[in-house]
């Protein structure tokens, strides 16, 4: 599996990491060597074998539905970067439309 | 050609919990922003979600509503996209394991039955709001964020907007009896995306599609699925190219409208939250879900036909929704006119809640004031024209119909004598329509009726007044 200079920049863009030309060569060259050694599991036979997503074997893990008392919006701002009234303020964003 | 538009609807249901989904803070809609977030919904490190088990339930109810198979084992996943109404630049959802898959609701639109199956019911957390245009940026609350979401997604079988409007009523119809959701679309409780394509008729492939939103009532959605085949036939007959796209709704247009596309496909990198543990339903909370389903609105509807002897229209009305189907249910149980109480129910109940816009729910007359009113009509305390005016007070006040009667004064005469007074005079005041009746003319009597109902303010019992006219004028 070899991992393209494209792949890199198309992942950094969805992560919002700006790289540079140089950054990308790096990574890219890290980034493929880290998925070469995991692809050694590939040479495994795992026909049957339920994928995992837990180490822990646990479920049904719940809690029941009570109200609490929340943080309050002055914690909940506290370390906003900017805020306007009780709102966090960002950047202004264009609309991409709510809920994906 | 001939086109055949084919559609799949999306149903995002808000669940009536309490608390959020994965954590303590209140779901109450009026907050001030960002009153009802924690560490948890903000996102914040450090910190794990936990699993409200009413929003499990509610999801498994609905399954049961919607005949689908409820997944043995289900799991979370992360749904990675960098936005600002998303703190932890994921969302919470189901992807490979939903709760539910393959179940169905049969509809009735254009006077035939329509079976639409359902894909998948999931579980997921709401994202924020923001606002756009207070401070220059853009202002970010985060109330909704981590409020149960149920993911309703149905397959491609809607064939017309008649059929998706009867989709999504009978779904927001069942929601609201089985207690999962208020599914109300103008509140944001309930909120739907259709997908659109359109065929030549008798095509197999599917064409291109689009998905629509800000579809905010049932008339938004009759009109914008209209307008979107429409714009699709139109375009393939000008030799033009669908494109894979997201449409708004705009309501001062009456338009669907290109939404800012983004250049790059979306890539949600899904894989499963390792922050919450699977989820089993096992066959023993299945059952007990089960055996305290509510009765659904169709079944109620057939019952209301054969149980209470209701027309087809009146049992349809009735059960549209459950508080409308309950109180006729505890009218019906208190006044043994099951006929009356349904023809009260549809014209001065649901007349009055028309005009002030407010829901049964909102509505101050009471089933035992209601039915008070109907005993009174039914002894002829009071005449059934008297009782509508009375009822209208009734709503607007929520007092009691007799403490309205008497004080207004609008008892019924039913006193024999006094009646027999009043026709005298107005026999002798009107001698020619007096003449007129004598020799036949019956419709005379009309007239005089009307005059003594003046006489006494509009309180004698009409019948009455009409007998003692006739007894007064035939046995002279």
């Amino acid at each position: 599996m070899k991992l393209t200079r494209e792949e890199v920049r198309e992942v950094a863009y969805l992560s919002r990491i700006e790289m540079t030309d140089e950054e990308l060569d790096r990574m890219t060259g890290q980034l493929g060597a880290i998925l070469d050694y995991a692809d050694m599991l590939n040479e495994l036979d795992i026909e049957g074998v339920e994928p995992t997503s837990h180490v822990i074997p646990m479920k049904n893990v719940m809690r029941e539905d009570v109200v609490k008392e929340s943080c309050g919006v002055e914690k909940a701002l506290m370390n906003a970067p900017d805020r306007f009234g009780d709102f966090f303020r960002v950047p202004k964003v264009i609309d991409e439309g709510e809920g994906h | 050609m001939k086109y055949e538009p084919v559609i799949g609807i999306e149903v995002h249901a808000q669940l009536k919990t309490d608390s959020k989904l994965f954590c303590g803070c209140s779901t109450g809609f009026a907050a001030a922003p960002n009153h009802h977030v924690c560490p948890v919904c903000l996102g914040l490190p450090g910190t794990l979600p936990v699993l409200n088990r009413k929003a499990i339930e509610y999801v498994v109810r609905t399954c049961i509503a919607l005949e689908c198979e409820v997944s043995p084992a289900s799991r979370f996943a992360r749904k990675n996209y960098y936005y600002p109404d998303l703190p932890k630049a994921y969302q919470i959802s189901q992807y490979e394991l939903p709760i539910g898959r393959n179940g169905k609701l049969t509809v009735r639109a254009g006077g035939k039955e329509k079976t639409i199956r359902i894909h998948r019911i999931h579980l997921e957390e709401d994202a924020g709001k923001l606002v756009h245009d207070a401070s220059g940026g853009s202002c970010v609350d985060y109330n909704r964020t981590g409020i149960p979401l149920m993911e309703i997604v149905t397959e491609a079988d809607v064939r017309s907007s008649e059929e998706a409007v009867a989709y999504l009523t009978s779904l927001r119809s069942i929601l609201q009896y089985i207690g999962v959701c208020g599914a109300n679309m103008e509140k944001g409780e309930m909120r739907c995306e259709p997908n659109i394509s359109v065929r030549p008729v008798g095509a197999e492939e599917f064409g291109t599609k689009t998905e629509m939103k800000n579809l905010n009532s049932f008339r938004a959605v009759r009109l914008g699925v209209d307008f979107e085949i429409e714009r699709q036939i139109d375009a393939i007959e000008n030799g033009e190219r669908i494109v894979q796209e997201t449409r708004r709704w705009d309501e001062a247009t009456q338009t669907t409208q290109t939404m800012r596309s983004k250049e790059r496909a979306h890539d949600y990198r899904y894989f499963p939250d390792p922050d919450l543990v699977p989820v089993e339903v096992s066959a023993s909370v299945l059952e007990r879900i089960r055996a305290k389903a509510p009765e659904l609105p169709e079944p109620r509807r057939v019952r209301f036909i054969s149980q209470y002897g209701l027309p087809e229209y009146d049992a349809e009305v009735l059960t549209g929704t459950k508080a409308m189907a309950d109180f006729f249910e505890r009218a019906a149980a208190i006044h043994n006119d099951p006929k009356a109480v349904s023809n009260w129910i549809m014209t001065e109940l649901m007349g009055c809640l028309n005009e002030s816009g407010k829901t049964i729910d909102e509505c101050l007359v009471t089933v035992e004031d209601f039915t008070a009113l109907l005993g009174l009509m039914g002894k002829g305390v009071i005449s059934a024209r008297m009782g509508k005016d009375v009822f209208k007070d009734m709503f607007a006040s929520g007092r009691p119909p007799a403490e309205i009667i008497k004080e207004k004064g609008l008892e019924q005469m039913n006193d024999e004598i006094a009646i027999s007074e009043a026709v005298e005079k107005v026999i002798a005041d009107n001698p020619g329509p007096a003449a007129d009746f004598r020799a036949g003319k019956k419709q005379a009597a009309g007239f005089l009726v009307g005059q003594v109902m003046r006489l006494t303010g509009g309180k004698a019992n009409p019948k009455i007044v009409g007998r003692i006219i006739e007894e007064k004028l035939l046995s002279e």
